[in-house]
């Protein structure tokens, strides 16, 4: 049952990237992965319980092929992002990518019982840059908001920014990072953001 | 006025942040806080208070409680604090929100038996969250400069003054029985701190250095909260932010095999 289900969900989700021809709307995307990455949770005791290793397997194979890591590293580095070579550009997105698939996947570990709201949505037709809304609600709580901006690229509609009670995942990180790049270069940011996933790669082990 | 302890500590907090900032200290280069150096040190402080003293008191307080009780207790200052949310709301020129949270307060204080519950929520009364210095950021005062507080932790100047007009009108720091008083103020921090427990390790994942990761967090939630949720976009750094978006396709190609 839980097998069947995972299917449908999973071929439901491959048809329209593997076709390509047909385009998934930006808020028709988000729903479908997120109803699906919560179906998945709610059934997977192993995530429950706090393993983040399960989640960021579940991440990795559902989440991550709608996101734009380079955008993303390109909009937290800022106009640092310029200062670095074609390479670094490779090694800081493969870096960053790292950092922030940990710290959604131990969120996702967190998740117990909210229910998510799809904000109305509009768009024009000729937009290629939109922001998806939502509302997390969570038992005695207040609603958190949730916004995710994605992009339009020949490969359909990416997301470029999580956006949590107002407070960009992505950009949160500019300051710190020009902090690294004016004390170390754009090396020294790698080298930070290398030792930050060794020691996080540590303590998930332990 | 009585001079309450709760006031007394907030003077003190401000106090110390004015010497820091006449202070003057190191600078680092980020014009949002210019007195990182003692920034830092507070921070310091406020992470060692909670490391000994709150977060345990906080953990015990999850582990022996049962969740329903502890969302009554949430409920309940999230009721009081209705009333003065809905006051704020007025002088943000928005009386069609202030009357729900007048709302908000008269059924779940009658109905929700002293607003341990919260039937308002569930009849379409949606929670808000304002205070004054989201009212002062709204009447058009500029951020200032970013200050952490003793105890209370990220300010900005606006908002340190706007703490200031919190605490006086706080309906819970105003009661005169003074043990009544503290009991509902001590429990109000472990049980706003045990909201947040689940975060702790998030945070400590997610930041390269902890302290400007809660310091431009906490801008950036502030910025959002004065516009409702609806700030205007930030002038982006463009160009490269173009650049990153051309060069994006294989590697987006790549993540999906």
């Amino acid at each position: 049952m839980k097998f069947f289900a995972l299917l449908l969900a999973g071929v439901s989700l491959l048809l329209p990237a593997g076709v390509g021809a047909q385009e998934t709307a930006p808020d028709v995307l988000v729903k479908n992965v997120t109803t699906e990455v919560l179906d998945i949770i709610r059934k997977d005791k192993d995530i429950q319980s706090g393993s983040t290793k399960r989640a960021i397997e579940l991440v990795e194979q559902k989440v991550l092929p709608h996101f734009n890591f380079t955008r993303m590293t390109a909009l937290a580095l800022g106009k640092e992002w310029r200062k670095a070579t074609p390479d670094q550009q490779k090694v800081l997105t493969e870096e960053f990518r790292t950092l922030l698939v940990r710290t959604y996947s131990n969120a996702l570990t967190a998740y117990k019982n909210q229910s998510v709201d799809y904000l109305p949505f509009r768009m024009q037709p000729g937009d290629a840059d939109v922001t998806v809304r939502t509302h997390i609600h969570q038992p005695g709580g207040k609603p958190i908001t949730l916004d995710y901006s994605l992009e339009k690229l020949a490969q359909g509609w990416k997301v470029y920014d999580v956006v949590v009670g107002g407070v960009s995942l992505v950009t949160n990180y500019r300051e710190s990072f020009s902090a690294e790049v004016r004390n170390g270069g754009i090396d020294g940011l790698i080298k930070s953001l290398q030792a930050k996933n060794r020691s996080m790669d540590g303590s998930a082990r332990k | 006025m009585k001079a309450t302890l709760i006031k007394r500590i907030s003077i003190l907090a401000i106090a110390a942040a004015a010497t820091g900032l006449l202070g003057g200290c190191a600078t680092t280069g980020n014009q949002k806080d210019p007195v990182e150096g003692f920034n830092r040190a507070m921070f310091g402080f406020n992470e060692g208070l909670d490391k000994v003293v709150i977060k345990p008191v906080a953990q015990g307080y999850e582990a022996v409680l049962p969740r329903p009780v502890q969302t009554g207790v949430v409920n309940f200052f999230s009721n009081i604090a209705d009333v003065f949310i809905g006051v704020n709301n007025l002088l943000q020129g928005k009386p069609v929100e202030a009357v729900s949270d007048g709302g908000r307060f008269l059924i779940n204080t009658t109905v929700g038996i002293l607003g341990i519950f919260d039937p308002a929520s569930h009849m379409g009364l949606e929670k808000h969250d304002e205070d004054f210095g989201q009212t002062f950021g709204r009447w058009g005062v500029g951020d200032g400069a970013y200050i952490v507080l003793p105890f209370f932790g990220p300010r900005t100047v606006r908002d340190t003054v706007g703490l200031g007009f919190d605490i006086y009108v706080d309906p819970v720091a105003n009661i005169d029985h003074v043990p009544t008083r503290n009991t509902l103020l001590v429990t109000r921090v472990v049980s706003d701190r045990a909201e947040v427990l689940k975060a702790d390790k998030i945070i400590e994942e997610a930041a390269l250095d902890k302290y400007s990761y809660i310091r431009d967090g906490y801008l950036q939630r502030r910025r959002s909260l004065i516009h409702d949720g609806n700030p205007p976009r930030e002038k982006d750094e463009s160009a490269a932010e173009e650049e990153g978006g051309q060069a994006v396709a294989p590697l987006a190609a790549g993540a999906a095999q």
